[in-house]
């Protein structure tokens, strides 16, 4: 009896605190994010929601670390066909179209209702707003944005005789400088190379850095039509290609993208390209003077942008959706995105972040933050069609196939135009 | 008791593991294996029947292929090869040895750990450079080697790991087992005269048989279903050379979001397991010895 008894005062709690919570009329969120590089960006992201909770008693926040950005987008598109999609999410940039062709997503235009709101939702950089339209309506925020960079190892720099103080600017200093870098022992084998781009799981990010530099575009604004084939394409990667190959500057075969920073460290390699959200890793962990460079240019400047967006979900109630738009407004509010900033090495977003007082000490103590911010002039958008991950898959077999000498950069990319046009015909 | 009320108890009692087996195997794979006649539903468009249209597709893919002969090459090797290692170190933990325990617990170790956790370490094994494969053999004048960048190794390193990880697992049954024969036996055999080899072929072996039956039963269902390795060490890469069938259900399913191919590719390897299953049930029951 008497267990019963305590069951039953156990549920008659229970069920006053489901009343008294209607009561106050608190709107629950649940808040999907990834986290894709080391350090304290799961911590910073779990502050911040906690520091706007503590400021809007009558809003619950839920804020779940949902893996890589891979397993974000699987967990977020299975809950929306069981029916319980997250009210917001940060997802990859590039999944939008995905999300737009479930039906999973609304725009962010039609939840602005004052000035100051649309006002907002103008104020970040342009090329980070690329890949967060479609059709003139606005899917997706920016906030976990960031930008290839090439980072160089200033100690080594000097020891081969180069100005520890000036970066490859274009593709033949880069060539130029790898051979100066590298370095072989008494039997042949190499102790050091010159430069290192990661080629292991997505190697279309840093290739589109090539195919830009080289002024071409890997597909339409549409989504609908790559370039695959296109002759600039296949001169980018027989670049890449001939960096191995032909010059002997960079590791030969795949290489790794996640050791990638501690091949830097371990001087394995003297320069590397890899993403700005690895600056603050970067800065604590080299042991000697680095330097951080925009990607050497070729016919032109250029750089794809990467990283996540905000997206709000359709299967929410009014007052959900209303809630997610002021969170998402607030968290990439100045203060907010300069801490964020930062904590990790993702780019702020918007101007006036890099006007707050934390963010000029910051940079007035760190130059190098800068780098990324002043590419965003030469950057692209990053390469997003319909059935996203399908054509850039599609690209990275072509890419690695190239690669590991399997197929000539022409044939490779050839036959993976043909896949992506059977993949995209139907969405023209 | 007539006949009729233990006929139901019969069924009450089968019928708790029959609801489960149903609900969560037997349903879902019909299920699948309706879809895979279907098109992949996508936002506003429905899915409709094209017959055996996804079939057709999958004979004509040539990723399909790849991973496939992929997934025939890793079960080949993995198999055999952890099994007869499994054995080895089960016969050599099992005789007198300075240090047993703790060599036991040393095979044993790689069982206990979570495989992403394995694939992490043996990731920085494999790392060009400063690895530890290429730090050993660095120091003998060697090159370095691009293990998982390359395609010809990709699959072989990936195979390495999935030994190394069951072979320990497997040895606990063999362990078992080879504890359970009667220690008269070789006395026997001392008397007679059998030399150790002789006894090993004769006795020990034919006795193990059930546990070999059970061991390589688990073999082959493990050599399909333990793919969280490729994940965490190659992403199926370079250029699919390390993809297997599994995955490739994964990519499809969960990354392309192209449901009905999935289902297309996982009543393929519904047939082909039920086919070792069955197979290897009738086959080698018959060399089986129960005691």
């Amino acid at each position: 009896m008497n267990f019963i008894k305590a069951l039953s005062t156990t549920v008659g709690a229970a069920a006053l605190s489901v009343s008294m919570g209607s009561a106050a009329q608190a709107v629950d969120l649940q808040f999907f994010f990834p986290v894709a590089v080391g350090g304290k960006a799961a911590d910073t992201i779990q502050e911040l929601t906690d520091a706007y909770v503590a400021s809007n008693p009558d809003v619950k926040i839920d804020a779940v670390y949902a893996g890589s950005y891979q397993d974000t987008i699987t967990k977020t598109l299975t809950a929306v066909r069981g029916g319980t999609p997250p009210q917001l999410s940060v997802i990859l940039s590039v999944d939008m179209f995905t999300l737009i062709e479930e039906d999973a997503i609304i725009p962010f235009d039609g939840l602005a209702k004052t000035d100051a709101d649309k006002a907002w939702m103008t104020s970040f950089y342009p090329a980070f707003m690329d890949n967060s339209m479609t059709g003139g309506k606005t899917y997706g925020i920016p906030f976990q944005r960031s930008t290839p960079v090439l980072y160089w190892n200033k100690e080594a720099f000097a020891a081969a005789g180069l100005d520890p103080n000036i970066p490859p600017a274009t593709w033949e200093e880069q060539v130029a400088f790898g051979k100066k870098l590298t370095k072989r022992d008494g039997n042949g084998n190499v102790t050091q190379w010159g430069v290192r781009i990661p080629s292991s799981g997505f190697p279309y990010w840093l290739f589109q850095g090539l195919t830009t530099q080289n002024d071409v575009s890997l597909a339409n604004d549409a989504g609908n039509k790559t370039n695959f084939d296109d002759p600039a394409v296949v001169e980018a990667l027989q670049y890449l290609v001939d960096l191995s190959t032909k010059h002997e500057v960079m590791q030969p075969g795949i290489i790794e993208w996640g050791a990638t920073p501690k091949a830097f460290f371990e001087g394995q390699t003297a320069m590397m390209w890899t993403t700005t959200g690895n600056l603050t890793n970067v800065r604590t962990n080299a042991p000697f003077d680095f330097g951080v460079a925009m990607l050497p240019a070729h016919k032109r400047r250029g750089a794809p942008t990467g990283g996540g967006n905000f997206y709000i979900f359709k299967d929410s109630t009014d007052e959900q959706k209303a809630a997610s738009f002021d969170f998402i407004r607030w968290i990439t509010a100045p203060e907010q995105a300069a801490k964020w900033t930062i904590a990790t090495g993702y780019v702020a977003p918007r101007p006036d972040a890099w006007e707050t007082p934390a963010m000029k000490a910051y940079v007035a103590d760190f130059p190098p933050a800068l780098v990324a911010r002043d590419q965003l002039e030469f950057a692209v958008a990053e390469l997003s069609t319909y059935q996203n991950q399908r054509v850039t898959s599609i690209l990275n077999d072509a890419l690695e196939a190239s690669i590991t000498g399997a197929k000539a950069p022409a044939e490779a990319l050839k036959e993976a135009q043909a896949q992506a046009d059977r993949v995209l015909s139907e969405y023209r | 008791m007539t006949r009729r009320v233990e006929w139901i108890y019969g069924w009450l009692l089968l019928s708790p593991a029959l609801v489960l087996l149903i609900a969560f195997t037997h349903l879902p794979a019909l299920n699948t294996l309706w879809g895979s006649f279907f098109s992949t539903p996508r936002g506003q468009r429905p899915a409709k029947f094209v017959g055996l249209g996804n079939y057709e597709t999958l004979l004509a893919d040539e990723t399909f292929w790849q991973v496939f002969s992929n997934s025939f090459w890793y079960a080949v090797v993995t198999i055999p090869v952890s099994v007869a290692l499994a054995l080895l170190m089960a016969i050599w933990v099992d005789g007198k040895l300075a240090g047993r325990g703790f060599v036991r617990l040393a095979y044993f170790a790689p069982t206990v750990l979570p495989l992403i956790a394995v694939a992490n370490i043996w990731m920085f094994f494999y790392t060009p450079g400063f690895g530890l494969i290429d730090q050993i053999s660095g120091a003998f004048g060697f090159p370095s080697v691009n293990w998982l960048g390359d395609p010809d190794l990709a699959l072989g390193a990936v195979i390495v790991v999935a030994i190394w990880k069951e072979a320990g697992f497997f040895m606990i049954f063999y362990l078992a087992a080879l504890q359970s024969i009667p220690p008269q036996l070789r006395e026997a055999a001392a008397i007679e005269g059998a030399d150790r080899w002789t006894f090993f072929r004769r006795i020990t072996f034919p006795l193990l048989m059930p546990t070999t039956l059970f061991v390589s039963v688990n073999a082959v269902i493990n050599s399909f279903r333990l793919v969280d390795h490729i994940f965490v060490m190659t992403d199926g890469g370079p250029d699919n050379a390390s993809s297997l069938l599994l995955f490739y259900i994964y990519e499809i399913a969960f990354k392309f979001w192209d449901t009905a191919y999935a289902s297309t590719l996982t009543v393929v390897l519904l047939v082909l397991l039920s086919v070792l299953a069955v197979g290897q049930f009738f086959l080698l029951d018959k060399r089986v010895h129960y005691r």
